[in-house]
């Protein structure tokens, strides 16, 4: 297993937003994490992303700790994020996003600027060619010098995607990664997560287009008040009566 | 010629705090550019300055490790300060520094060594125009060139919105604690340059207003680019020249004239070009199409 969350507890206060959750994502894999709202599928991602420490539990990165660890350090071990809310950073453009996101895979130049080296140029020309691949990717190579701030909320989180997709990390976190967007753009990023896994990447879906999550995630598993219901193929989780309990709400 | 060579001469004091002035506002730039709003380089500027100039007065040592200390002395002390008081955020930052400003000049003014509050004179006056215009161009071209670079990117990309640069793998704090000691290292070098331009330090010449002062110059220019601080310093240097000729045809007296508009400029750039005067063309040409756009939708 790529990733290992074990018995996750994370509380806030009273409220026990994650109460022994554990996920397992293989290598190459797509992982579906769904649930009703307040299940705790973000606050599991904001664990496993470093920017809040779990209560109790172990999380594991190819056999090794990660828990607690702060986020920059869990990012140069491999795992980059998008957000709900979208984090862009909103005065740069598109491409300088990705290029930021490129920070752990773009060798340190600083010094090698000062006199002008050539090296630190082409250093610079390799970076700038894979943010620029990259937005292509996603279908924004035309927007690659417009500010984020001016674009639509659709092609942020595509412009997200691609930032976190920029280190080459071994698994990607999307929370809500299609949220906002119209029926052509989703099977877009549908096509992109696809093409992540073949290339060996792991994907963390968080999504709320049930349709979505069927269609690309290799296995799903299924939280409700922070513990997980039920886990599987999507054909076995789909027709779970637990899941479906949960979702639907069960009869009184 | 002569008169080039005159005009040059007749100002060549100005030309000279023009120059300290805008090393101090790249060094509250050095800060600012990664999102910290540090007023600590009042104290750090009073740190090289003393260095210095007991280095060349007491210990009769060259210039040039003079101003070697100036820079580097502050910068040691900019470590220890800068992990803890880095953690804090925006206000609560600059509080923090400017109770280190404050603690570094009540310490000069009790410290007998340095003859208290009244400070050292009779500096040996060894600092050249060029000197300073030296150091300038040289910091100028290391921030030119950090634009761009992976740390430039890292830099940007921690002003704009720190949790998510750390989820890219940004050390922050490295980032943030590396711009502080080089903002500090700045302004020593420029305190340890003016201590051997005018003779002579004294504690109460780095207090809070000083410190106010540095980031006015950094934001009435801009502190979105390099240059913006280096064109606030520069224009605020210049205008109380400028005012003190107009003032005497108002038949005024130059000081509140002068406070009077800066305090005007601060306002009204802070109010209307919130990226500082260096974005004024950019400004004047959104507005000249907005007005054209509409001229032509009649």
């Amino acid at each position: 297993m790529l990733l290992s969350v074990e018995e996750l507890e994370r509380s806030f206060g009273g409220v026990r937003a994650l109460d022994g959750a554990a996920v397992q994502v293989a290598r190459g894999e797509v992982h579906g994490l769904i649930g009703p709202n307040g299940a705790g599928k973000t606050t599991l991602l904001n664990v496993v992303s470093g920017l809040f420490p779990p209560t109790r539990g172990r999380i594991l990165l190819g056999g090794d700790r990660i828990d607690g660890l702060p986020p920059h350090r869990i990012a140069s071990l491999g795992i980059t994020r998008t957000y709900q809310n979208i984090r862009l950073f909103p005065g740069l453009t598109a491409l300088e996003n990705v290029m930021v996101g490129a920070h752990l895979v773009r060798p340190g130049d600083t010094l090698r600027r000062m006199f002008f080296l050539p090296s630190a140029r082409a250093d610079e020309a390799r970076a700038r060619d894979a943010a620029l691949q990259l937005l292509s990717r996603v279908g924004l190579r035309e927007r690659a010098h417009d500010r984020v701030s001016g674009l639509s909320y659709g092609d942020q989180r595509r412009v997200e995607i691609a930032r976190a997709l920029a280190s080459s990390p071994r698994l990607v976190l999307l929370d809500e990664p299609t949220a906002g967007m119209n029926a052509a753009e989703v099977q877009a990023v549908a096509a992109v997560i696809r093409q992540v896994a073949t290339q060996g990447q792991s994907v963390l879906l968080v999504e709320h287009n049930v349709q979505l999550v069927m269609q690309v995630c290799d296995r799903i598993t299924v939280l409700n008040f922070g513990k997980v219901i039920a886990h599987g193929e999507p054909a076995y989780v789909a027709g779970h009566p637990e899941v479906i309990a949960a979702y639907l709400g069960t009869a009184a | 010629m002569s008169d080039l060579a005159s005009f040059f001469l007749t100002y060549q004091s100005l030309f000279s705090f023009i120059g300290l002035n805008s090393l101090l506002a790249l060094s509250v730039y050095c800060t600012l550019c990664c999102g910290q709003l540090s007023l600590a380089n009042a104290g750090f500027m009073a740190i090289g300055a003393y260095a210095g100039a007991l280095l060349t007065q007491n210990a009769h040592a060259p210039y040039a490790l003079a101003l070697l200390a100036g820079a580097l002395v502050p910068a040691l002390v900019a470590v220890p300060l800068g992990l803890p008081v880095l953690r804090l955020r925006g206000v609560y930052l600059a509080i923090a520094t400017v109770g280190f400003g404050e603690v570094v000049r009540l310490g000069f003014v009790n410290w007998s060594y340095t003859n208290g509050a009244l400070g050292l004179v009779a500096i040996p006056q060894k600092t050249q125009p060029w000197m300073i215009w030296l150091a300038l161009a040289v910091v100028m071209f290391a921030l030119a060139r950090l634009r761009g670079s992976r740390a430039g990117y890292a830099l940007e990309a921690i002003r704009e919105d720190e949790p998510a640069a750390r989820s890219m793998g940004i050390p922050s704090t490295r980032y943030k604690l590396s711009m502080f000691v080089a903002g500090a290292a700045i302004a020593g070098l420029s305190g340890a340059l003016e201590a051997h331009l005018t003779y002579m330090v004294a504690p109460n010449g780095y207090g809070f207003s000083r410190a106010v002062d540095m980031l006015v110059y950094a934001v009435v220019g801009g502190d979105a680019v390099f240059y913006g601080p280096v064109a606030g310093a520069a224009f605020l240097t210049v205008l109380p020249e400028a005012l003190r000729g107009a003032a005497r045809t108002l038949g005024l007296s130059p000081g509140p004239l002068r406070m009077f508009v800066n305090g005007a400029i601060l306002l009204g750039v802070i109010l209307f070009l919130p990226n500082g005067i260096v974005s004024l063309p950019r400004t004047l040409r959104a507005l000249r199409l907005r007005k054209a756009s509409r001229a032509a939708l009649g």
